[in-house]
């Protein structure tokens, strides 16, 4: 039997209703080892303007490279209270937060394995369909080797790469930009 | 570890593009560079998955979330949760809200001159029994007004959340009512180009599940995408 999947529709403007309810804004509990990192930046639309009611969905892997999700079969541990899971909306500003650990390196195609990253879906109202891109970590010596920044132009991957924050040392910056010179790339997938 | 298969794409035209100008907010948003393809790998096939400790056994039935009764007709929602492959979805979560039945919803952005109702939220979750099936009893929402052009009006509708299996599987859609006048002048409704694969977003009317003396029924199935058999995408 072969059916197509359903069609997506958008989240529109009053998904705090129904979705409130599993915002997760520290993907990392206590008893979570690994880097702790703090993760801020806006959701920027084709005029610039912050963008107030978007919604970024994380999934990202443990410190050791290995996800909570039965199809991880490497041989690691997963922290009993460790997802890898996170929900954050954007405030009135289009600016979004959120704290995590910094993942380890997964396997990836061919059994070479992928630079530290997350994976994110953007939802908001004007999007019919959830955008898809990653956060990766700024001077990771693993990012030029990596296969998915190598299959993006090279002038546009710094849009997938998140910079280090002047203010503080554990705080990273990562805008999603919808349109214009610094669109940040979009995965199908 | 060997590569893993990954998850279908879409039929084309069965999915929305991003960019549709009848519905204005998608202008600005919408990106305008292609998407750069990518092959899944483990960290599209894995995702998410939540079980009964983060599920309100009350969340499935919006009509008793509150000490009165909301006002509006009552309706059960019902239907599975299937992949590609045509198999079933189990233990996956469903989120959902909605419109009160005047078509107002309880969000601080809604200014629509219509009353909230004490006795209704309007959010609802629950997760797929073993072979894929779930319900809710609510009330039907109500039409609303909007602002996307001149006496713009929303079908009734209701939004779906789900998870799936895995990152790739993740799907936000909306359920319409049978027999909707506002179907098809709505730009939202209308966003996809395949007429087959917009109907699948109305729901059936469904004696089976209407119960005598107390509530229609209606249908909606949901189909997440499916499962490549070998890890070769073509």
């Amino acid at each position: 039997m072969s059916l197509q999947a359903t069609t997506s529709q958008t989240v529109g403007p009053f998904f705090l209703i129904g979705l409130e309810r599993l915002f997760v804004d520290n993907l990392a509990g206590p008893g979570v080892s690994g880097e702790r990192v703090e993760i801020e930046g806006r959701v920027l639309d084709a005029d610039g303007q912050g963008v107030p009611d978007a919604m970024l969905e994380l999934w990202q892997a443990n410190a050791q490279g290995k996800y909570a999700h039965p199809e991880d079969t490497q041989a690691k541990n997963v922290e009993p209270g460790f997802r890898g899971y996170g929900r954050v909306p954007t405030a009135r500003d289009g600016t979004f937060r959120f704290t995590t650990i910094k993942p380890g390196r997964v396997p990836g195609p061919e059994g070479k394995l992928q630079a530290p990253h997350i994976v994110v879906s953007v939802f908001m109202r004007g999007l019919l369909r959830r955008l898809i891109t990653r956060i990766y970590f700024p001077d990771d010596p693993a990012n030029s080797e990596d296969f998915a920044l190598n299959l993006v132009e090279f002038g546009r991957r710094g849009t997938l790469v998140a910079r280090k924050s002047t203010k503080r040392d554990d705080l990273l910056e990562w805008n999603v930009v919808l349109q214009g010179p610094d669109e940040t790339v979009f995965f199908d997938c | 570890m060997p590569d893993l298969p990954g998850y279908r794409r879409p039929y084309p035209g069965t999915q929305p593009n991003y960019l549709h100008p009848p519905y204005v907010s998608s202008i600005k948003r919408a990106p305008s560079r292609p998407l750069v393809y990518l092959p899944h790998t483990l960290s599209e096939v894995t995702g998410p998955l939540f079980d009964s400790s983060v599920l309100d056994r009350k969340a499935c039935d919006l009509t008793r979330q509150h000490h009165g009764e909301p006002l509006g007709e009552r309706i059960i929602v019902s239907g599975r949760v299937l992949d590609e492959n045509g198999r079933p979805v189990p233990d996956t979560l469903i989120e959902l809200w909605q419109a009160n039945a005047a078509g107002r919803y309880l969000h601080k952005v809604d200014q629509h001159d219509a009353p909230l109702d004490p006795n209704f939220t309007g959010c609802g979750h629950t997760l797929t029994d073993s072979n894929g099936h779930y319900r809710f009893v609510t009330i039907r929402p109500g039409e609303y007004p909007w602002k996307n052009h001149y006496n713009a009006w929303r079908p009734a509708h209701i939004h779906f959340s789900l998870f799936g299996p895995a990152f790739a599987t993740r799907l936000v859609t909306q359920m319409y009512f049978p027999g909707d006048p506002l179907l098809p002048f709505d730009p939202i409704f209308n966003c996809t180009a395949d007429e087959k694969a917009r109907k699948r977003l109305i729901s059936v009317f469904d004696w089976e599940t209407t119960m005598p003396e107390h509530a229609l029924g209606y249908r909606f199935d949901i189909v997440l995408s499916g499962r490549h058999a070998t890890p070769w995408e073509k």
